[in-house]
């Protein structure tokens, strides 16, 4: 955890939402993103397993989170977050980070193919299986332009 | 002897219950109309004299009271999000049992502000906002207040964050506000006794005096509540018990009335089975909910229209078009069923029947199935009633019904709904003399003689 120490004070009024769409039930990876998350500095709002487009957004507006994280692993990804920035943008959340990783697509499709597939969906950044916490910790802080 | 009195000012009566703590044993009950418009004593007196009549005590050394006497205590709850703090604060109201008119939810605008000047509210519950999280609406919502003409006193219950900037802002526009915890401090967690004491208070010191009820303050032992919050307190003894008293384990209450019909459970309502996933807001284990468009009188249009004409003609056994006209009739022409009582008794007994499926159909959680391609995975959203054994029901239009354990039955898990968690192979009872309020009251300083008579006195079915 190269981030621990340095960010956490700094990082306190960050919020984050994180949670597994749709109806996929792999806690393991959920935990591990919420633990690395908090130990990073951000306050970690975590719907767990099972979570609709409508309660990411929810939680976004309640608790004022800058980015949503969004994981799925079994393969219906794309499915499930479809439509997730227009609903975003029509809640008032036009500038939340929308970040989504983890095996999105069924099959073996290019990672590039399926990373251009959620850009234009409207994710800011996605993540392919097996990816470290700390890459999307990093880019977070830099999206959200918190210095190290 | 240790005679105690339990007065229950409700809309229309005013209830006396004379109670023996010591034996302990129910002397005596007498009911007079209430008389708020002049000097609430004078119903309360006529009562009293007919208690001291049959029972020859002239002293009672405790006397306490309840109240849902002009109007009951009055809200309306803020929130942000509709299923979340909007939820939380609705909650908190309710089990403080006040009477909620309207919910809020994201900024509030010109009409809704106009409209909280028009519902004219006893209390207002404003919060918004995880501890930690949205601040911008909250804020937002505040500077609308101070434009409202109207003042009630105000609690604030949400993102602590902003709560002294809240208060201050509103007090300098002679606000009076009282500062709770967040009704709900991180996502989905429900914190509403703070909120819920809050409002306690509030009706103590200031709600009693407006609704005139200060006048029996003096001959009362101090402790006034709003009448549902009794009920509740009566619910929870005869759940929980006593020391070594045991009460009789989870269980719900339907009070069906003209208007409203309430649904009480204390239960724990957690999910039964190993594969299903709790979803949403927690539940507190003392749930209230109140449906207004479910009455027996009153509220029978909005009551049919509610589930529909369909359903009304399932449980009439007639089609619907008689259905209808019987709606029409009713509407056009109210005193031409005043005359047949006998038509105006089924009416009643259908809408009893209906008023109780529908409300607990509300009042329970609910399972949702997913296929994933782990197998079924279910969701549970409420809570999981179907280990509630005893169900108790009261109310005039249930009292009064033909069948009451038929009419309860409508509380029951059913095939038409088969993702429901109603209360399934319940025991019934029935609260006929209207004791639960009084032994709520009572329990605060007798809890075992309230336990003891609430045994004792709830007939089973």
């Amino acid at each position: 955890m190269i981030f621990k120490k340095s960010c956490k004070v700094i990082m306190d009024q960050h919020t984050i939402v994180l949670g597994v769409i749709g109806a996929d039930v792999h806690a393991v990876g959920n935990k591990i993103l919420h633990y690395a998350y908090s130990q990073a500095g951000f306050h970690v709002v975590n719907l767990g397993v099972m979570v609709s487009q409508e309660e990411f957004i929810q939680a976004a507006i309640e608790s004022g989170a800058e980015a949503m994280i969004v994981s799925s692993l079994y393969g219906h990804g794309e499915l499930d977050c479809k439509g997730l920035r227009e609903k975003c943008i029509e809640a008032g959340l036009e500038t939340i980070k929308l970040y989504v990783g983890g095996n999105l697509v069924v099959g073996k499709t290019p990672f590039e193919e399926v990373k251009d597939k959620f850009l234009a969906m409207g994710f800011d950044r996605i993540y392919p299986p097996g990816s470290d916490p700390n890459d999307g910790i990093r880019d977070l802080m830099q999206d959200l332009g918190i210095d190290i | 002897m240790k005679p105690v009195l339990c007065i229950d000012f409700g809309s229309t009566f005013t209830k006396v219950t004379a109670i023996d703590v010591d034996t302990p044993s129910i002397l005596a009950r007498a009911q007079s109309f209430t008389t708020i418009h002049d000097d609430i004593n004078f119903g309360f007196n006529r009562a009293l004299e007919q208690i001291i009549k049959v029972t020859g005590i002239q002293e009672f050394n405790e006397r306490y009271a309840c109240s849902s006497a002009a109007g009951g205590l009055k809200m309306i709850a803020i929130g942000l999000v509709p299923q979340l703090t909007a939820e939380a604060a609705k909650r908190a109201a309710l089990s403080a049992g006040a009477k909620v008119l309207e919910t809020f939810s994201f900024e509030l605008n010109e009409y809704e502000i106009k409209k909280i000047e028009r519902i004219k509210p006893d209390i207002i519950l404003f919060t918004g906002g995880i501890d930690g999280g949205n601040t911008k609406v909250v804020t937002a919502n505040a500077q609308r207040l101070t434009t409202m003409n109207h003042r009630c006193p105000l609690i604030y219950a949400g993102n602590k964050v902003i709560a002294d900037d809240i208060a201050a802002l509103l007090r300098e526009h002679r606000w009076d506000v009282s500062i709770a915890s967040n009704v709900m401090p991180t996502l989905n967690e429900l914190n509403i006794h703070s909120a819920q004491n809050l409002i306690r208070k509030i009706f103590l010191d200031h709600i009693v005096v407006a609704k005139g009820l200060s006048t029996v303050q003096a001959c009362i032992d101090n402790i006034l509540m709003p009448t549902p919050s009794a009920v509740l307190l009566g619910a929870e003894l005869l759940s929980k018990g006593y020391l070594s008293n045991p009460g009789i384990g989870e269980l719900m209450i339907v009070d069906v009335g003209g208007a409203t019909t309430d649904v009480h459970s204390v239960a724990d309502g957690a999910p039964r089975q190993s594969n299903v996933i709790m979803k949403g807001l927690a539940e507190p284990l003392i749930k209230r909910t109140v449906e207004g468009d479910l009455g027996a009188r009153y509220s029978l249009d909005a009551l049919i229209q509610g589930v529909g004409i369909d359903v009304v003609a399932d449980v009439l056994k007639v089609p619907p078009e008689v259905v209808k006209q019987m709606c029409d009739d009713l509407t056009n022409h109210p005193e031409q069923f005043m005359e047949e009582p006998g038509l105006m008794k089924t009416l009643d007994d259908v809408a009893a029947e209906i008023a109780i499926r529908e409300s607990v159909t509300r009042h329970a959680g609910f399972l949702e199935v997913h296929y994933t391609p782990f197998g079924t995975v279910y969701q549970q959203t409420g809570k999981d009633l179907s280990m509630v054994h005893h169900v108790i029901g009261t109310g005039g239009p249930l009292i009064h019904h033909s069948n009451i354990k038929s009419a309860l039955k409508a509380s029951q898990y059913d095939l038409k709904q088969p993702m429901s968690l109603k209360p399934s192979n319940s025991r019934f009872y029935l609260d006929q003399n209207y004791i639960l309020a009084a032994m709520g009251l009572l329990s605060i300083n007798h809890p075992k003689a309230a336990l003891q008579l609430l045994k004792e006195n709830l007939k089973e079915v």
